[in-house]
C-alpha cells in the first residue's frame, strides 16, 4: 500500500490530460447535472487578444450537490458590512442565521481609542418566534431596534433580513425610515433574504446599493491630503487592511475610507471625497465603485496587494494616476526598501516549493490574487474557480455585454444613478484620462482570473465536495486553498489545506511583509512531515500481519 | 408565546442557543450511512456545516435542496425531490435525514407527504438507490438546537423502527455528548456486558482517523439495523433531566412497542454518576465492574484535595440545559457555588432539575434562568461576583470583562483546541473537568500574584 509521503520523490503527476480528466468528473453524474456542470469546468485556452473560453457562473447551484456557497444574507451581512465597527447590525430573522454570522470572518478592526465604539463582538437579533411568523415581525423589529438605541447609543442601526422576512411580507424599509426619524440616528435595512441569490454575491450587490444609497455622501467635509483614495473590497483578514494602510501612508498616499475592512461609518459617508477608487476584490465591491464614479466622478482602478510584484505594481499605479514627481520617487523608495527582504525570503523557500502545485477554490477574486504569491515561490497553481463569482471575474470585464440577466440576477435591484448636480466633479480631464491610459494605466476594468493562467489549467466554478475529491485524486496537489468547510475533507486525504478565507486565523499575507509571511507558511505547509505518519510501521503491509495472525 | 420567560429584552443580543436544524444535523450524522439533509435555502445548510467544522475539526456534508425566491413561491416539493435523489447517487447513503429549516416551515411546505410521493416514484428501485428517508420539522422560530437534536433523534426512532423480536438489548440516547464522551459511554456498557445501542453514535463519523483517502460518509454511527430492533430491546435509558415527554425517544418506543424506559441526568460529578451506575447495575444485574470503584474513589480522593483552591468560588454555568443541569450537580459537590445557570433553551424542566441536584447542598439555591441571551445573562451577574464561567466560546467577552477564568465545556468550542474530546462523564471525565476547573483557579492566582511562585 503507498504511503501518501508529499516529498518529490513521490509526487508523481497523473498522466491524464485535462480533458479526460473532465470527462471522468462528469461521467459520474447524471445526465442533466453533467450538462450543466460541463459549462462550469473548462479547460483554459488563452487566446493572443487574451482572449478565453466562456465559462458557466453565478447560476444555481444543484439541489443535493453540496457546495461551497452560502447565502445573500450572508453576503450582505457578513461579508461587506461586517467588518464595519460601529452600525449596530441587527440580523431580523430566527436564531440561527444571526449567530452563524458572528465574529466568524476574522474581519479585524482597530478603533481610534478604547472608548471608541466597536459592535463588531456583538450579534444582535430579533430571533423571531412562531407569533412574529404568524402576525409580522414588524413591531419586534421596531422594539429591537429601541433596544439596541438604548443600549448602546450608536451613529447608526442597519437591518438584516433573512429568509421569512420575506416570506411574511414584514416591510423592513419602512420600519427603518419610522425608526431613523424616531431616533434621529442613521437606521437602513437591507432586503437580503437568503433565497434571493445564487450565492453570496447577490448580497454583495444589495449591501453595495444600501451602503451607497443610505450613507456614502452624507459628510462632504474634504479632509487634508494631497493624494486621496478609498480602497474597496478589503475587508481586513488577519489584518491585511493594517499593513496596506502602513504603505499607504508611507508613500503619501491619504487613505480615506476602506470599504470595509478596520472601516467606519462616517468614513463611509465621506469617501465621495477621494479622487481615486482602488478595487481588490472585484466581485463583491464594483458597484460601489461605478456608482461612484457616475455620481461623483471618481474614477476606479483595479489594484492588487497580493503578492510582492503585483503590489508593487499596483502602488506605481496609484502614482502614476496622480503623477506627482515627489510621489513617484517616495514610491520607489518604499519598494525599494521592502524588496530584499522579499527577495530573501522567496530564495529561502523556494528550493523547497518549486515546481509543486497547488490549487485554489474561493471567493471572488483570491483564486485569482493568490496565484500570483504561489508564483513567487516557484510553484503552479493547476487548477482554481470561484465559489461565487461571475463571468467577469474569471473572462474579464471585456464580456460584460455578453453576460446574460437571468431571473436570479434580475432580482437585484440595479440603482438608477446619476451625476450629482453639485457634486459631480471629473478628478482628470478627456485628454489625461486617455494619455494615462497610453501608458498603460487602465480604469475601469479588470481582465479576469483566466488570461492569467496558462493553457490546459482547469478552471472550475462553485467546485463541490466531489469534484475536490476527483482533482486531488488526479493531481495530488502539495496544498489546496479553500475555506474551513473543505478544511478536514481534504486534509483526511492526505493533502495540505490552507483556508484563504479566514486565512487559518493566520496572517497577514497582503503587501510585502505579508507576502513573507505567506511565503514562509506555504513552505511549512507543503513541507511537513506529519503525513508520512499517517501509517504505523506495523500498518504498512496490512496483508502480511493478517497473514501472520491468521497462521 | 412568549421569548424569554426571565428576560426583561424583546430582542437577542449574543444568543446562548443555535437554531434548531443544526441540532438535527448532528443526530442525523451518528447514523450510519446517513446524509443530512436541510430542505431550505442553501445558506443555512453552509452556515450550519462550517459551524459543525470548526467545532469538532472534522468534515461534514450537510445538502441542502437550494431554494431560490422561485421556489420559496411555488414550493420546494420538485427541489426537495432532485436534492435527495442527487445525494442518493453521489453519496449512497443509507438514510437521509431531511430537516426544515425557517423559509419551509413559514412557506408550509408538506414534506412527510412529499417524501411519501417520492419513496412511491423509487419503489421499484434496488435498495441502495433508495435509502431510508427520516423526516423531522426543525422551524428555529420555535426552538433551539437542542430541540432540534431530541427531535431528529426521536423521528429516527419512530420512522425507522421496526416490530422486532424480543432481545437483550439496551437503546441508549445520550443527548448531545461529545465523541469522546460517547467513547467512553461504550466501554461501560461494554464492562457491564450490555449490548447497548447509542443513538446518534458520533463517537466516530465527528471524530476519525486521518485516512489515506477521503470517504464522502465516514464509518460508524448508529447501525440501521440496530435501530430497527430497537422496539424489541430490554430497556431504553435516556440521559438528560430536561429531555421533554414530547422530544423523548424513550417515551416514544415505550408507548409504541412497550421498552420500559428509564431516565437519568448526565453522569457528571458523584452523585449522577452513582445513580448512572446504579440503573446499569439493575438494567444488567451485574456489579459495577472494580474498574469504576477505583476511579470513583480516585475521584473522591481529589474532592478532598481540590477543596482548598476552590471552596466556596462562585461560578456561572451556561449553555445545554442538560450540560448545565450536570456541571452544576458537580459543582455543588466539590465546594464551588453556582451562583447562575442560565440557557437559551426552554425545555420549562431547568428550574426543576436544578433544584433536583443542588437542594439539601447549597445554603441558597443558585438563580436559574432559561430562554436567556448573553446580554441577560451579563445583566444577571451584575452582583453576583463570579469567580469563574464555565460554558462554550461564546461567554468569552464575559470572562474576559470580569478578568476571571472560563472553563469551556459544550458546543461551540472554537476559542480552544479539542473540544470534540472533552470528557465530562463518567467518574473518570468528572476527574478530568475536576482538574481543569481547579487548574483554572491556580492559573489565575498565579498570574495574579506580584510574586510569581512556582509553587502553588
Ligand atoms: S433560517 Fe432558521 S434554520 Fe436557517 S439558519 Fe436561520 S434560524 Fe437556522
Ligand atoms: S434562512 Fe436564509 S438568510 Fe438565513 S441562513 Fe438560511 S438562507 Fe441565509
Amino acid at each position: 500500500m503507498a504511503i501518501p509521503i508529499r516529498d518529490d520523490e513521490n509526487l508523481e503527476m497523473n498522466e491524464c490530460s485535462p480533458d479526460e480528466i473532465k470527462k471522468e468528473i462528469l461521467e459520474k453524474y447524471p445526465t442533466k447535472v453533467a450538462r450543466k456542470r460541463a459549462k462550469q469546468i473548462v479547460i483554459n485556452k488563452v487566446g493572443e487578444g487574451c482572449e478565453v473560453p466562456e465559462i458557466q457562473a453565478n447560476v444555481r447551484t444543484i439541489p443535493g450537490i453540496i457546495t461551497q456557497r452560502g447565502c445573500t444574507y450572508a453576503g450582505c451581512k457578513g461579508v461587506v458590512l461586517g467588518p464595519t465597527r460601529d452600525i449596530v447590525n441587527i440580523t431580523h430573522g430566527p436564531v440561527g442565521c444571526g449567530f452563524y454570522s458572528w465574529l466568524t470572518r476574522r474581519n479585524q478592526t482597530k478603533p481610534e481609542s478604547p472608548e471608541a465604539e466597536n459592535f463588531m463582538t456583538y450579534c444582535f437579533t430579533t430571533d423571531m418566534q412562531e407569533e412574529q411568523i404568524v402576525f409580522g415581525g414588524e413591531k419586534k423589529l421596531k422594539q429591537a431596534i429601541q433596544e439596541a438605541y438604548d443600549t448602546m447609543k450608536p451613529k447608526a442601526i442597519a437591518i438584516f433580513s433573512t429568509c421569512p422576512v420575506g416570506l411574511i411580507g414584514d416591510d423592513v424599509h419602512s420600519v427603518a425610515r419610522e425608526m431613523k426619524e424616531k431616533l434621529g440616528i442613521n437606521v437602513f435595512g437591507f432586503s437580503c433574504e437568503g433565497y434571493k441569490g445564487v450565492s453570496q454575491s447577490a448580497g454583495h450587490h444589495i449591501a453595495n446599493n444600501g451602503i451607497f444609497t443610505h450613507v456614502v455622501g452624507l459628510d462632504d467635509t474634504v479632509r487634508e491630503g494631497k493624494f486621496k483614495v478609498n480602497l474597496l473590497g478589503e475587508y481586513n483578514i488577519g489584518g491585511d487592511a493594517f499593513l496596506i494602510e502602513k504603505l499607504f501612508e508611507e508613500c503619501g498616499f491619504t487613505l480615506i475610507s476602506t470599504f470595509s475592512g478596520n472601516s467606519s461609518i462616517d468614513k463611509f459617508a465621506n469617501s465621495h471625497t477621494a479622487d481615486l477608487n482602488l478595487i481588490m476584490c472585484h466581485r463583491s465591491i464594483n458597484y460601489v465603485a461605478e456608482m461612484m464614479e457616475t455620481k461623483f466622478g471618481v474614477p476606479w482602478m483595479k489594484v492588487n496587494f497580493i503578492g510582492a510584484e503585483a503590489s508593487a505594481k499596483s502602488l506605481r499605479k496609484m502614482a502614476k494616476y496622480f503623477g506627482d514627481q515627489e510621489l513617484i520617487d517616495k514610491v520607489e523608495e518604499v519598494i525599494a526598501r521592502e524588496m530584499p527582504a522579499v527577495i530573501a525570503a522567496q530564495e529561502e523557500v523556494r528550493p523547497r516549493c518549486e515546481g509543486k502545485l497547488a490549487m485554489i477554490f474561493v471567493g471572488g477574486s483570491r483564486a485569482h490574487h493568490y496565484q500570483e504569491l504561489f508564483r513567487e515561490i516557484g510553484m503552479d497553481t493547476i487548477s482554481a474557480g470561484y465559489e461565487f463569482a461571475h463571468r467577469d471575474d474569471y473572462e474579464g470585464r471585456k464580456v460584460l455585454p455578453t453576460v446574460k440577466v437571468d431571473a436570479d440576477s434580475r432580482n437585484i435591484e440595479e440603482l438608477d444613478v446619476h451625476p450629482d448636480p453639485d457634486r459631480f466633479r471629473p478628478r482628470k480631464t478627456e485628454e489625461e484620462m486617455k494619455r494615462l491610459q497610453e501608458e498603460g494605466v487602465e480604469f475601469h476594468d479588470y481582465d479576469g482570473m483566466m488570461p492569467e493562467m496558462g493553457d490546459d489549467k482547469m478552471i472550475i466554478d462553485d467546485i463541490n465536495q466531489y469534484e475536490t475529491d476527483k482533482m486531488i485524486e488526479y493531481y495530488k496537489p502539495a496544498i489546496f486553498c479553500a475555506g474551513i468547510k473543505e478544511k478536514y475533507a481534504v486534509q483526511k486525504s492526505g493533502v495540505p489545506m490552507k483556508q484563504l478565507h479566514s486565512y487559518d486565523y493566520g496572517g497577514p499575507y497582503a503587501a510585502f511583509q505579508g507576502a513573507i509571511n505567506f511565503y514562509h507558511e506555504v513552505d511549512r505547509m507543503v513541507n511537513s512531515k506529519v503525513w508520512k505518519y499517517i501509517k504505523a510501521p506495523w500498518q504498512e503491509s496490512p496483508e502480511l500481519a493478517a497473514k501472520y495472525a491468521w497462521e | 408565546m412568549k421569548k424569554a420567560a426571565s428576560s426583561s429584552y424583546t430582542s437577542t443580543t449574543n444568543a446562548c442557543k443555535l437554531c434548531k436544524p443544526l441540532g438535527a444535523c448532528i443526530a442525523f450524522r451518528g447514523i450510519e450511512g446517513a446524509v443530512p439533509f436541510l430542505h431550505g435555502s442553501q445558506g443555512c445548510a453552509t452556515y450550519m456545516r462550517r459551524y459543525v467544522i470548526s467545532h469538532f475539526r472534522e468534515p461534514i456534508d450537510i445538502a441542502s435542496s437550494s431554494l431560490g425566491e422561485k421556489h420559496a413561491v411555488y414550493g420546494g416539493g420538485p427541489n426537495l425531490k432532485l436534492g435527495v435523489k442527487n445525494v442518493t447517487k453521489k453519496y449512497g447513503a443509507k438514510l437521509i435525514g431531511v430537516a426544515t429549516t425557517c423559509l419551509t416551515e413559514t412557506i408550509g411546505d408538506d414534506v412527510p407527504f412529499l417524501l411519501k410521493e417520492y419513496k412511491r416514484d423509487v419503489e421499484d428501485l434496488p435498495p441502495e438507490e433508495a435509502p431510508i428517508l427520516v423526516n423531522v420539522s426543525t422551524p428555529s422560530y420555535s426552538g433551539t438546537h437542542m430541540e432540534g437534536f431530541h427531535a431528529a433523534v426521536r423521528a429516527v426512532a419512530d420512522q425507522v423502527a421496526t416490530e422486532a423480536e424480543k432481545n437483550a438489548s439496551v437503546n441508549v440516547f445520550p443527548g448531545f455528548m461529545t465523541p469522546a464522551e460517547i467513547r467512553h459511554l461504550k466501554e461501560i456498557f461494554e464492562d457491564f456486558s450490555l449490548d447497548e445501542t447509542i443513538l446518534p453514535d458520533i463517537s466516530d463519523t465527528l471524530d476519525a482517523p486521518v485516512l489515506e483517502e477521503y470517504k464522502k460518509i465516514p464509518e460508524g454511527g448508529t447501525p440501521i439495523e440496530e435501530i430497527r430492533r430497537m422496539s424489541g430491546a430490554m430497556a431504553s435509558i435516556e440521559i438528560g433531566r430536561t429531555v421533554e415527554t414530547r422530544l423523548s425517544a424513550g417515551e416514544l418506543l415505550n408507548g409504541k412497542f412497550g421498552v420500559p424506559a428509564y431516565k437519568t441526568g448526565m453522569p457528571i460529578g458523584l452523585r449522577e454518576c452513582d445513580a448512572f451506575f446504579e440503573l446499569l447495575e439493575k438494567i444488567s444485574s451485574y456489579e459495577t465492574p472494580e474498574k469504576y470503584a477505583g476511579e470513583r474513589g480516585r475521584l473522591v480522593d481529589s474532592y478532598i484535595d481540590a477543596h482548598k483552591y476552590i471552596f466556596n468560588k462562585r461560578a456561572i454555568v451556561y449553555g445545554e440545559e442538560d450540560l448545565v443541569v450536570g456541571i452544576t450537580s458537580f459543582l455543588t459537590e466539590i465546594g464551588v457555588r453556582p451562583v447562575l445557570c442560565a440557557s437559551g433553551g426552554q425545555s420549562g424542566l431547568l428550574a426543576g432539575a436544578i433544584e433536583e441536584v443542588t437542594k439539601g447542598i447549597l445554603p441558597e439555591s443558585p438563580v436559574v434562568r432559561h430562554g436567556v441571551d448573553f446580554y441577560d445573562i451579563a445583566e444577571e451577574a451584575e452582583g453576583l461576583a463570579p469567580d469563574i464561567i464555565i460554558g462554550h466560546s461564546k461567554g468569552y467577552h464575559l470572562a474576559r470583562r470580569w478578568n476571571i477564568p472560563h472553563v469551556r465545556v459544550g458546543f461551540p468550542i472554537h476559542d480552544r483546541f479539542g473540544g470534540q474530546r472533552l470528557l465530562n462523564i463518567g467518574y473518570r471525565g468528572t476527574q478530568d473537568l475536576l482538574d481543569r476547573v481547579v487548574n483554572a483557579f491556580i492559573e489565575k492566582k498565579q498570574e495574579d500574584s506580584p510574586v510569581g511562585y512556582g509553587y502553588m
